[in-house]
């Protein structure tokens, strides 16, 4: 096992190197100046312009201005914003907790909800609390965060008024439940279809009619027996969904105004900087990465048939 | 998940445990499912009873209804679709169709035990066999974890896997398909108990795995007095383990014999049939004979006898009346004990 | 094909009896059913099927032809007298102010309709470019193995490496305007890999059949095995991850230009109507709700569809 997450490790540097340097390459190399950016539409002297960029190292060739990023980025480096002034590493720092939080919020959400939901809809196969339950996960599924998180806002907090339509203080969990719900609708859906598949197939094989023909109570038939083998593509499915979470918030912590890492990477996109963008983009790559890592290992643990290849 | 329990609570009238009668007992068993295309009759009056130590084997091509008659006394069919709509099953004297849940949860396992055709997907691939044999214990005996690993160690022992201590921990997919099967025939024998019944146990075997996986069957059932039901297609399986033959044709028995009466001379058109179309060494370069047409639909039994539009023997009454399962006698009417037939021309099959 | 389909019935509920005997039915009267007759068949009698159909069709012929459901123009300013507050006239069906009118005085219905066509648009495209893309991919990773696969698998990594609503925030932000051919190819850049990664499986499962070893034995060249034998098999799985994908990328294009990142005016597209009736949300929600629902509503019709086709083409995923 050791052997075989050093190999998987070794493989994802050259992912990582790859996906950062896409996004690296479209944020420097196409159209787009960010040092025009900060100056907007006063008119600028391109003297000026060229000084500014030399000391920002934007004239080197793209290749030498990656090495010499992902250099100091190795190094904990994330560079300086042109706009604010502030150290890069500074804004993450700030910003980051408040979209873990966020995350860990939802994912909790999507976790016991879209399970429950999958099982209850899953042992009852093709009943109406089943088709009711589909259904009711096709709508989620149709509804972009953005139509489901003013929908929300404008009931709950305009016509009922039980919450703040924003959130004021990232801190607070309470303020949070809602842009978590938002951000959890997509992936608890597609949580709660998975399950209620794989419930719904585990029910019908011979390894079940084993379990209930050995006389094993009902409890543990469904427990042990039917849980272990379905709930193994949804532990995968999940590892997965915390990268999905994790960008999903550009749009939710947008509309609810909270202060965390989407907010910070769509306004530094509008004013094109590159180094704050690709800075938090590869701080999501490496999540994602690792996120698969442990999904894969996680696999073999609960899957006896997979070996460590 | 829904099994044939009937919901009722009341205990069933309580026999005598031992009196001597038959183990188990179907009474004119009826099993349907519903379909998108009606109403599939998959069993249709099916009797038959096992005593301790008598092997029983029910032959029939896929859907006979063999399995589904098996699946129904372990209370293990699927309702809905499947229905009972009549008949009874008795265990030791008692109706297990008129059982509360719980009761009958109690039998399987511990007095009826089954074994399934593949051993590979009816094992749960994500538990050790270890672990899959000592619930038994653990559930059923209240034995801790240890103790019932000690146990499973023991089954394995039992039924001949060679290192079983040093393999109590692999999982389904680490053994091969003989040794699967073994451990699906350990988990069986785990509480001794009174029946078991094998579905098709060798079907998915090795030729040369199959003799080993019977005689170890045949071994353990004379061991424990157990009565068993094997219910297989193949003929030669069945020759040298079972005493009686009941032979099923679209969820009836047509024909029952003591199993080497049955080869010497049967006494319906499909056993014969079943019986010429063994491929046979003396007859060489002979055509293979092969019984004409296909199983039937069971939305749409023909009536009359269901065999009629294949049986070579056939005239009108077969398409008209449906013939009753009565005692086949000798030519001068002496007695044959244990033999029936369910055809109108019984007597010219077998003397004829 | 369909013998498998009865196998595995058979074996699911144990005795092969209902299920066995129905469908030797049509088997045994000689008419042989190919995968797509048997899916067609199932499709015909899906009431998801139907109606998702029939308002797919509904909104194709709203995007094809937009000046059949409204003579309004979506653009232009088409109330002078009274201004955004005033409530839709649900009295008035198919009228400019049915729905009422946005911030900007333009009539939310003519805008609906006219978004039609940038939303599926962008769909059917990108699907349509994700599925070649994908499939070409794939194929040729699954059928050459050794390190053609080795390299396309480390690329369909990296790209699956970028979360794909940053990335395409990302790569839409260096365009100054985006129509909806720039959406297109930069949804597609990014979205390829699903369909790679199907398409892969696929070709390695059937480059593995007898019939295709037996096309080589007889000697059939690389593209015709590749054409003839396993394009056809693989299109199945292929079908299906592309028909629930497009519900999606209508959502993310929607989400995008709901972002101000997507498509641009003159453009019109319900997610930036979203965007402009923000400001409106507390005391004019019909502006922004509106193009919300419709946007929901073409979702789910793709999504209901593309449900009905796995369901047809996936039996065993039922």
């Amino acid at each position: 096992m050791g052997r075989y997450v050093a190999r998987r490790l070794l493989q994802m540097i050259p992912v990582f190197i790859g996906s950062t340097f896409i996004i690296f390459f479209m944020m420097y190399a196409l159209p787009g100046d960010p040092v025009r950016a900060m100056m907007g539409d006063q008119a600028y002297d391109p003297a000026v312009v060229a000084s500014i960029k030399k000391d920002l190292g934007l004239d080197q060739p793209i290749i030498q201005q990656y090495v010499t990023y992902m250099g100091n980025l190795v190094q904990g480096d994330f560079g300086t914003q042109i706009a604010s002034g502030r150290p890069i590493a500074d804004i993450i720092a700030d910003a980051f907790p408040v979209t873990i939080r966020l995350t860990i919020f939802a994912f909790t959400f999507v976790s016991l909800v879209g399970i429950g939901l999958g099982i209850v809809a899953g042992l009852k196969p093709d009943t109406l609390r089943d088709r009711g339950l589909l259904t009711l996960t096709l709508f989620l599924v149709s509804m972009p965060s953005f139509v489901l998180g003013f929908l929300l806002q404008y009931l709950l907090a305009f016509q009922w008024k039980v919450t703040d339509p924003t959130v004021t203080d990232s801190e607070n969990w309470g303020q949070l439940m809602l842009p978590a719900i938002v951000l959890a609708s997509l992936s608890l859906a597609y949580v709660a279809r998975l399950t209620r598949t794989s419930i719904a197939e585990n029910l019908r094989s011979d390894y079940m009619r084993t379990a209930v023909a050995k006389g094993l109570p009902r409890r543990r038939i469904i427990g042990v027996h039917l849980m272990r083998n379905s709930l193994i593509p949804v532990v995968t499915f999940l590892g997965i969904e915390v990268g999905n979470l994790m960008t999903g918030a550009i749009v939710t912590e947008g509309i609810f105004n909270v202060r965390g890492i989407g907010v910070e990477i769509y306004e530094a996109l509008s004013r094109r900087e590159g180094a704050t963008v690709v800075g938090i983009a590869s701080l999501m790559v490496l999540i994602y990465l690792a996120a698969s890592l442990i999904v894969d290992l996680l696999y073999a643990v609960l899957d006896p048939r997979i070996r460590y290849a | 998940m829904t099994t044939i329990d009937k919901a009722s609570t009341v205990p069933g009238p309580r026999g005598p445990q031992d009196d001597g009668g038959p183990l188990l007992e179907v009474r004119d068993l009826h099993v349907e499912f519903s379909t998108r295309d009606g109403v599939a009759k998959a069993v249709n009056g099916v009797n038959y009873t096992v005593s301790a130590g008598e092997t029983l084997a029910v032959l029939g091509e896929s859907g006979s209804g063999k399995s589904v008659t098996a699946q129904a006394i372990m209370g293990i069919l699927d309702m809905p679709p499947g229905r009972i709509p009549k008949g009874e099953i008795f265990f030791r004297g008692q109706d297990m169709l008129k059982m509360s849940n719980d009761e009958r949860r109690k039998i399987r396992g511990q007095k009826i035990a089954m074994i399934f055709q593949d051993a590979l997907s009816s094992l749960n691939p994500v538990l050790s066999v270890g672990y899959q044999l000592g619930e038994m214990f653990r559930v059923h005996q209240g034995l801790s974890k240890k103790e019932a690993k000690a146990k499973a160690i023991e089954l394995m022992d039992r039924v001949k896997i060679p290192a079983a201590s040093a393999r109590v921990n692999d999982y389904p997919h680490q053994f091969s398909g003989g040794m699967r099967q073994r451990i699906m025939i350990a988990m069986a024998l785990a509480l001794e108990p009174d029946l078991i019944i094998a579905d098709e146990p060798t079907t998915a075997l090795d030729v040369t795995v199959q003799a080993q996986v019977m005689d170890l069957l045949a071994e353990l059932q004379r061991e424990y007095n157990m009565g068993l039901i094997l219910i297989t297609h193949d003929l030669g399986v069945v020759a040298d383990v079972a005493d009686k033959i009941a032979v099923m044709y679209a969820g009836r028995i047509v024909e029952t014999a003591p199993v080497h009466e049955l080869y010497k001379r049967p006494a319906h058109p499909y056993t014969k049939g079943l019986l010429e179309s063994i491929p046979r060494l003396d007859q060489k370069g002979s055509e293979l004979y092969a019984i004409k047409g296909l199983p039937p639909n069971l939305t749409r039994i023909p009536s009359g006898c269901a065999f009629n539009p294949r049986c070579p023997q056939a005239q009108d009454v077969c398409r008209t009346d449906i013939p009753a399962l009565i005692p086949v006698t000798e030519r001068d009417g002496g007695e044959l004990p244990g033999r029936g037939s369910a055809c109108h021309f019984w007597k010219e099959t077998i003397h004829g | 094909m369909p013998d498998k389909t009865v196998e595995k019935v058979a074996t699911a509920t144990g005795e092969p009896i209902p299920a066995v005997a129905t469908d030797a039915g049509p088997a045994a009267t000689g008419k042989p059913r190919s995968l797509w007759s048997d899916a067609w068949h199932d499709l015909r009698r899906n009431p998801l099927f139907l109606v998702s159909a029939v308002l797919i069709v509904f909104l194709l012929v709203m995007a094809i032809w937009p000046s059949l459901f409204t003579s309004a123009s979506p653009r232009d300013v088409e109330n002078l007298a009274r201004d955004f507050r005033q409530p839709p006239q649900w009295g008035h069906v198919f009228g400019r102010d049915w729905l009422g009118f946005d911030g900007q005085g333009r009539s939310i219905y003519a805008r609906i309709v006219y978004g039609a066509r940038a939303s599926i648009t962008v769909g059917v495209g990108v699907t349509v470019c994700v599925t070649i893309l994908g499939t070409i991919v794939g194929m040729i990773a699954g059928y050459f193995g050794g390190w053609i696969d080795t390299l396309l698998s480390r690329m369909t990594d990296i790209f699956l490496g970028i979360p794909f609503l940053l990335g395409a925030l990302v790569v839409l932000n260096t365009f100054e305007k985006r129509s909806v051919w720039v959406v297109i190819l930069a949804l597609a850049f990014l979205g390829w890999t699903q369909i790679a990664r199907v398409a892969r499986g696929a070709v390695i499962t059937i480059k593995q059949a007898d019939y295709v070893v037996a096309a080589k034995a007889l000697g059939a060249s690389t593209t015709r095995i590749l054409m003839r034998h396993i394009l056809p098999n693989a299109l199945a799985p292929i079908i299906v991850v592309a028909t629930i994908a497009l519900g999606g990328y209508i959502a993310a294009e929607a989400t995008l230009s709901f972002l101000g990142i997507g498509l641009t005016e003159p453009t019109v597209s319900w997610g930036g109507d979203v965007s402009t009736g923000r400001e409106l949300l507390r005391i004019a929600p019909h502006v922004l709700i509106i193009p919300s629902v419709m946007v929901s509503i073409t979702v789910l019709s793709f999504l209901m569809f593309g449900d009905a086709v796995r369901n047809a083409l996936d039996p065993k995923l039922r």
